[in-house]
């Protein structure tokens, strides 16, 4: 290598830390750690959200435990499932991913998120098709709700908060799609280094706390009837 | 650079238990335990979400400390949260109000 080649490497280089190491930070470990404070700071309270929502549905559950029973009879028990060993998988992609922006795998990086947003596309299609089977089955609260069995409305009231716990979680998945459409982006424009990759550390973040909300919601929603099949 | 690098394996041995444990809480619905099976699906549920938690979020290799107080104080609030409200729900019933 030339001088000249040698020096204009070097001046990227530079540019690229510059750009890349705000200037309030000493050094990217220091700038990392604050990144990734705030990220937990935030999914705390994350936490409280879907905390507040999940406490609604203690408090029906306890007070109407059979109703509760009966509604989660109607839940497509195989859908539930796969959409969990779904979100798992993606969860292991976007981990994978993180793993590769640590090592600096630019190709790795992008494929594995694409894998993991692929993913998260086929949770929302078939939660969307278990929205449609509700929906012409009745089961929507509100004027068309149908209810064959004994106490209606608080067999309504557990699917309202089952609209609403899992409405809210794929809100959280389009946006988490749409988080990593982004990191993906800039990932293929080589934004990311073994130094800089904070972004595709707190996405990975995010992306693994809405697969923590799944993996409470499934037993809760899907898995108190005993007679699915 | 102090960041810690986990191994693949380690991810994808994570990733068996996890989906192991999604086919366990699965068949295991289908067996009436009554009252316990609501305590089996959390208690599966809360096996898995730590997993997620210590490997996948990397709070196990976490040397800030800080951020092992945020995630505990998550767990702490959501119970606080559970806790008064069902104080007071399940309570309710204890004393006879006069004229009620």
């Amino acid at each position: 290598m030339s001088e000249s080649s040698q020096a204009s490497a070097w001046s990227v280089r530079e540019a690229l830390d510059r750009d890349s190491l705000h200037e309030q930070y000493a050094e990217h470990d220091q700038q990392r750690e604050s990144a990734k404070l705030g990220m937990w700071v935030f999914l705390a309270t994350e936490v409280m959200f879907f905390g507040g929502m999940i406490t609604g549905y203690i408090a029906y559950r306890d007070a109407y435990p059979a109703a509760f029973r009966a509604g989660s009879v109607h839940m497509l028990f195989m859908a539930g499932t796969l959409n969990t060993a779904i979100l798992i998988s993606a969860s292991l992609f976007v981990a994978l991913a993180v793993h590769a922006a640590q090592l600096g795998e630019r190709k790795t990086l992008v494929w594995f998120l694409s894998i993991a947003m692929f993913l998260g596309v086929c949770f929302l299609s078939i939660k969307g098709y278990e929205y449609y089977e509700h929906w012409v089955d009745h089961k929507v609260p509100g004027p068309s709700f149908q209810w064959d069995g004994p106490d209606p409305r608080h067999a309504e009231m557990f699917f309202v908060l089952y609209f609403f716990l899992t409405g809210f979680h794929a809100l959280h998945m389009v946006i988490g799609v749409s988080i990593l459409a982004f990191i993906v982006y800039f990932a293929a424009r080589g934004r990311y280094t073994p130094e800089y990759h904070n972004p595709v550390e707190n996405a990975a973040l995010y992306w693994h706390f809405v697969d923590i909300v799944w993996i409470f919601l499934y037993p809760m929603l899907y898995l108190i009837g005993h007679k699915h099949v | 650079m102090t960041e810690t690098v986990v191994p693949r394996k380690t991810y994808v041995a994570v990733w068996a238990v996890l989906m192991c444990l999604t086919a366990l809480t699965g068949a295991v619905s289908f067996i009436n335990l009554g009252e316990w099976s609501t305590v089996v699906a959390i208690a599966i549920a809360c096996g898995k979400a730590t997993l997620v938690i210590a490997f996948f979020m990397h709070l196990r290799y976490e040397k800030q400390r800080i951020i092992w107080v945020w995630a505990t104080v998550s767990a702490v609030w959501l119970t606080i949260l559970f806790l008064l409200t069902m104080n007071d729900y399940l309570t309710r019933g204890f004393l006879r109000v006069p004229g009620k």
